[in-house]
């Protein structure tokens, strides 16, 4: 009999025989749907912007309909093949003759690829690893991010600061968006509105990436140490809490405002004046 | 699958078919192999899962294997996998869960033992890999620490060991061969105490890359869903982990940053040395 006085030492097993059926999951719910619904998404966008970026037209509305709205695609719109008006005061990739949109997209596209929220989303809707919680994971080997390519979400937080370069840029452009070229001063449009909340969704978004939360004190060991850094760290915390919905809800909306910008200079729609 | 053995029941027919019941599919067997048994009984209102094996154990099946304690969701002992998510027995409410029979199954992670009982000594073996608190010398006062720091660490702190996290990564669910460099999520969060602690001198980032493979956890944050606790495992431990590693070893400015100043950073077997084992 096993007593405290005589304890019995219990070898221990790494390995060894699992319990439970050998299935992939036990799950009776509908497991698969969240995978199903992000690969949906995040197809349909990756979709939807080869074409804004490839179509190379209707991204800018300029003082012909007494608008300045840009779509955030092509911003901003630096090479030579860049549509009158659309391009800022000095062009400087001159020797780039393809879509403009395609030479800026880097930026947030590696942002969003590194993100710690995306990755969770497509390893588990594209790489099965795993499809979801408690499913078995869709390959026989795994390394995850100890090895290249998948080690380079290491330097996710470079993408964060490229981040937000573009988004002082796309709040100008939101800026920019309240004047009314031809018209005459300064007006509000739905056209406005819609690259204002878009400007106002990629700063949420941005600041609340985890990189940003240890950047700006989360790395720290010593609170006290560090009131400022500290401040800063509680300001953006509640944020990040929030980073996936800043996520998608960024990311739906600047696939919106480009085509809202899109509609309106193609002429479909047109650009209502608010005040 | 085996049949379930049914409740004698009221005396009545009709009773019998108007009161409700609750059946529990549980597995049976041990290293030699097993299946799922079905068990009917009467439901009650308010059981836990748990509320309902330990009937099954005092009527139908008293040998079914079991391991629990509290019966508070504090103790952390009867993890298990419930219609195939990992849990708390004790925590998760019968009526809470879609109509049908209610899967109980041990968890996958660990080897079987009995029934529902796994062994998870796998975790103590880790836990005797993480380099233990390493204050420096007390000064005349004594160790201070600002409330702001002491706070810090607290949410980690209120982890109850259920190994829950552990059985769902699916880094060592699923990939056997990670056990022996993989700490995992419960000490992920050791790890991530232990680096903010204010009075805390090693620094285990090159271990935690190296040796705890910090860089195998891919963030799909199902350690974070199960949590009983809901500690924000992924958020506020393991990514601030990582974000400590790309700091030591990929941040190219860091790495200047760290020469220009010459900082040296611990290595992995100067951090380890701290460790029981």
């Amino acid at each position: 009999m096993t007593t405290f006085d005589s304890p019995t030492v219990t070898p221990v097993t790494i390995g060894g025989t699992r319990g439970g059926p050998d299935a992939p999951t036990l799950r009776q719910d509908r497991w698969w749907v969240q995978p199903l619904v992000t690969a949906t998404i995040l197809t349909a966008f990756v979709v939807y912007s080869a074409w804004a970026v490839f179509v190379n037209k209707d991204y800018y509305v300029g003082a012909a309909m007494h608008r300045d709205l840009i779509s955030p695609f092509y911003s901003p719109c630096i090479t030579a093949s860049c549509v009158p008006g659309a391009r800022g005061t000095a062009v400087v990739a001159s020797w780039w003759h393809i879509t403009p949109a395609l030479i800026v997209m880097g930026g947030p596209l590696g942002f969003r690829l590194t993100c710690y929220y995306y990755r969770r989303a497509y390893y588990r809707a594209f790489w099965q690893s795993p499809p979801n919680c408690a499913v078995a994971d869709g390959h026989g080997r795994y390394t995850g991010e100890t090895r290249f390519p998948l080690i380079l979400q290491n330097i996710h937080r470079y993408f964060f600061f490229i981040g937000l370069l573009f988004n002082v840029i796309l709040t100008i452009d939101a800026v920019m968006a309240f004047r009314m070229p031809g018209a005459g001063g300064i007006g509000f449009s739905v056209g406005t509105l819609v690259l204002c909340v878009n400007a106002v969704l990629l700063w949420l978004y941005s600041l609340s990436c985890h990189a940003a939360r240890h950047l700006c004190g989360g790395g720290v060991r010593k609170f006290s140490a560090h009131p400022l850094r500290h401040r800063v760290w509680k300001l953006l915390s509640p944020l990040n809490a929030h980073h996936m919905q800043f996520a998608w809800a960024s990311l739906l909306f600047v696939a919106f405002a480009d085509l809202y910008v899109r509609l309106v200079a193609g002429g479909v729609i047109t650009d209502l004046k608010l005040f | 699958m085996t049949e379930g053995i049914a409740d004698p029941g009221p005396a009545s027919e009709a009773e019998a078919e108007e009161e409700p019941t609750v059946t529990l599919r549980v597995w049976r067997g041990d290293t030699a192999g097993g299946d799922l048994v079905d068990y009917t009984l009467p439901a009650n209102e308010g059981e836990v899962v748990l509320d309902v094996v330990h009937r099954i154990q005092a009527t139908l099946a008293p040998d079914l294997a079991c391991r629990w304690n509290c019966k508070a969701g504090k103790c952390g002992s009867c993890s298990s996998e419930i219609n195939g998510k990992p849990g708390l027995m004790c925590m998760t409410r019968v009526d809470e869960l879609p109509e049908g029979p209610i899967t109980v199954a041990p968890m996958r992670t660990f080897p079987i033992l009995r029934d529902l009982v796994t062994d998870v000594s796998f975790n103590y073996e880790v836990a005797k890999r993480v380099p233990a608190f390493a204050p420096a010398p007390a000064g005349p006062e004594g160790y201070r620490m600002q409330q702001v720091d002491v706070e810090r660490g607290q949410e980690f702190r209120k982890c109850i060991e259920c190994f829950l996290c552990q059985d769902v990564c699916h880094v060592i669910r699923d990939h056997e061969d990670n056990k022996e460099h993989y700490a995992g999520p419960r000490f992920f969060i050791r790890l991530a105490e232990l680096e903010m602690h204010p009075l805390d001198t090693n620094d285990r980032r090159e271990l935690v890359r190296q040796r705890m493979g910090i860089g195998l956890c891919n963030i799909t944050k199902c350690c974070t869903e199960v949590c009983p606790e809901h500690i924000k495992i992924t958020d506020n431990a393991i990514i601030p982990l990582k974000e400590r590693v790309v700091d030591s070893s990929y941040d190219p400015v860091a790495w200047l940053g760290r020469k220009i100043l010459r900082r040296h950073k611990r290595s992995a077997e100067e951090a380890a040395a701290a460790a029981p084992h």
